[in-house]
């Protein structure tokens, strides 16, 4: 078990035959992602290292059965991209892209909520269950299976956890980048609420940052529904207000979305706080010992 | 991207939002020639920076006569102004916004915004205008009418009846108000704004609305789509070090005090990255996030820009190595070190994907790089280095 992609995940592509989309594709179906089909409108027809690439979304759903959608298409066209997806009927779209504008997203956003589609980031790594599926730009071979479930907002900070907590020997059952967008389709929440009923999933980490109130909503819901130990790190204490840190969503406006606002309501709920983040491999160690011996 | 307030106006009059009459000055003769054309006194004259709370600094004053104006223009121009939005170091004031001074009575607070949390647009509204909203939400938060507009439908008659009816409006200065604030919402939209805010909005006594103030935010992300709005873009506001950071599209961002360059692949790691100097008992002089696939190329920039910063004493190099391998990293880092005359020390911290293989090619380099095992050990090594 696992959350939301596994070795029943059926892949199409958007934007494969672009340089981005291309290479990605391909480090996925090294990985073993059942790559089914890619979608280039007008490029329908050719293929890219045997993959067929189609016109349209629909067709591609028509022909291959895919089930999930990797978004590359550039910023200006991401969020029809989306749309199309999701008039698809795909139960799952992981959007790679970063630079959609908020107005785009925001529709996207609300259409989104009226479908049966789960969107994945936008400006994200992805999504993997190590062993079984990478959809994202994530390197795969950092990964291995096991019971840790990771949900973060940055992608190279989600390497890193990764990287510690096998330093210890803990394997993952699912790692999310959620993205670093100020409006994105999946949540914290949503994550923890599935890794809370995924019994391969023993214990989660939360990566945050600086930026909005995701956190502190998440460790609301942690206090109240997870019942699985949580280890949790914010990015940014020392980030100036009013300063966009390289994520468009990660900026402190006035006196909300703080590092230390965030922290504090992590620590309230129950949630393990990494400081330093050098000591994120030791501390889940230390707070997951019982839960996945 | 932020612009002035007399730039937010101009739009507000392209959009038919109502603003006082007036116009911009760069020189005191000029602030004089606009006020002579305004045909009136008292004027306003308001400095015109990138930064709130330009009143309290004595940014804005009233002048009564055409010789008080020069008197006016002449104390506000070149005055470093200091509010509680710019920082202890203040900022030179080089523009100015010469208006008609209004006979005022009531000051209200209006803004429009999306709102990430809820994914909607968002109006606030206050009586308690001219004040500090932040400070109101904290302490009266009742005192705030919010309306929230799905951008799929788009804004309603009903919402601006929520709003004006919220603020006690009524008559003809209710339906001035929402025939506004629907063409607030537009330039929102239309303009991807990330807020647009009025404070005041203030009735006037011969029953006008009239905004008399002006903020508008846009989202970086969309200014592909408004050549018109990149126009407006002041390098004046801009650190220096930025501004070239941003030729070369770097994400980098200047900390005044600091004194720990640090290059980082990715946001996420770069802000930790930050945090972990600051732990160590050091401070970090930047922000800079050269990419999750960063190239040779943006390595070599981002040393050139972290190093003509005179106040950093020491750089610190974290990457993880994803899809880009290390031993291509290092390779880049030795290249950029070779063309860059480095002279401090530079503590690099490098994981992922074939980390051996560059580490022996740093380590092989003949250069002074510090290698570090992991994020602690060069938190410890670069606290070493300002300490000595």
């Amino acid at each position: 078990m696992s959350i939301w992609v596994d070795r029943n995940t059926r892949l199409l592509v958007q934007g494969i035959t672009g340089r981005e989309g291309r290479f990605h594709t391909l480090t996925c179906k090294e990985y073993g992602t059942n790559v089914v089909a890619g979608v280039t409108p007008g490029k329908g027809g050719q293929d890219v290292e045997g993959i067929p690439v189609f016109n349209t979304v629909a067709g591609a759903v028509r022909e291959t059965g895919a089930n999930a959608a990797m978004v590359f298409v550039p910023p200006p066209f991401c969020a029809d991209a989306i749309l199309e997806s999701i008039d698809a009927g795909l139960s799952l779209i992981v959007a790679i892209t970063e630079g959609i504008p908020v107005m785009d997203m925001l529709k996207v956003k609300n259409y989104l909520k009226k479908s049966t589609s789960r969107l994945i980031g936008p400006n994200c790594p992805g999504i993997i269950t190590p062993g079984q599926c990478k959809i994202g730009i994530q390197p795969g071979h950092i990964h291995s299976a096991g019971h840790v479930g990771i949900v973060s907002r940055s992608g190279t900070l989600t390497y890193e956890a990764v990287h510690q907590i096998q330093q210890f020997g803990m394997g993952q059952s699912t790692v999310v980048g959620i993205g670093g967008d100020p409006v994105n389709g999946t949540s914290f929440i949503d994550c923890l609420s599935a890794f809370q009923a995924d019994p391969e999933t023993r214990a989660i980490i939360m990566v945050g940052e600086i930026g909005g109130s995701a956190e502190e909503e998440a460790a609301e819901f942690v206090k109240k529904y997870v019942t699985k130990p949580v280890v949790g790190f914010i990015a940014g204490l020392t980030a100036p207000p009013g300063r966009r840190m390289g994520h468009a969503g990660a900026i402190i406006s006035g006196s909300s979305g703080t590092a230390s606002g965030k922290i504090a309501a992590m620590r309230e709920a129950g949630i393990t706080i990494v400081e330093n983040l050098g000591e994120m491999g030791a501390i889940a160690k230390r707070a997951f010992a019982s839960a996945l011996s | 991207m932020k612009i002035h307030e007399f730039q937010a106006k101009e739009l507000f009059r392209k959009s038919g939002v109502p603003v006082p009459r007036g116009g911009a000055a760069l020189s005191v003769e000029e602030a004089r020639q606009v006020a002579s054309q305004l045909g009136t006194f008292p004027v306003v004259v308001k400095a015109q920076i990138h930064a709130g709370g330009r009143g309290k600094g004595g940014g804005v004053k009233l002048a009564a006569t055409a010789d008080e104006v020069k008197t006016v223009a002449s104390s506000i121009l070149g005055m470093t102004l200091v509010t509680h939005q710019t920082g202890p170091e203040g900022r030179l004031v080089k523009k100015l916004l010469v208006e008609e001074g209004l006979p005022i009575e009531k000051e209200l607070y209006l803004s429009v915004l999306p709102d990430r949390g809820a994914a909607k647009i968002v109006f606030m509204a206050s009586e308690a205008g001219g004040m500090d909203i932040e400070e109101v939400a904290a302490k009266t938060p009742e005192k705030i009418i919010k309306v929230f507009i799905d951008p799929l439908i788009g804004m309603k008659g009903y919402h601006a009846n929520e709003l004006a009816f919220g603020l006690n409006l009524s008559g003809d200065l209710a339906k001035q108000f929402c025939a506004m604030a629907l063409k607030l919402y537009r330039l929102c939209v239309d303009y991807d704004c990330s807020l647009v805010e009025i404070n005041p909005l203030v009735l006037t006594r011969d029953d006008r609305v009239i905004a008399l103030d002006a903020k508008i935010n846009f989202d970086d992300n969309a200014l592909y789509r408004h050549k018109d709005i990149l126009e407006y873009r002041d390098l004046d506001e801009e650190d220096p070090f930025e501004v070239e950071a941003s030729r070369y599209e770097l994400n980098y961002i200047r900390m005044p005090g600091g004194n720990i360059g640090n290059m980082v692949n990715g946001a996420g790691l770069a802000m930790a990255t930050m945090d972990i100097i600051q732990q160590a008992g050091a401070a970090p002089a930047n922000f800079l996030d050269v990419g999750g696939g960063a190239s040779a190329e943006q390595v070599e920039n981002g040393f050139r820009i972290i190093l003509a910063d005179p106040s950093v004493k020491g750089v610190l190099i974290n990457i993880f190595g994803g899809i880009l391998r290390c031993d291509r990293l290092a390779n880049g880092v030795v290249e950029a070190a070779k063309k860059v005359a480095i002279k401090v020390p530079v503590v690099i911290r490098m994981e992922g994907t074939n980390v051996e293989e560059g580490r022996r090619i740093l380590d092989e380099s003949g250069l002074n790089l510090i290698t570090a095992r992991d994020v602690s050990d060069a938190a410890q090594k670069i606290a070493a280095i300002v300490k000595a």
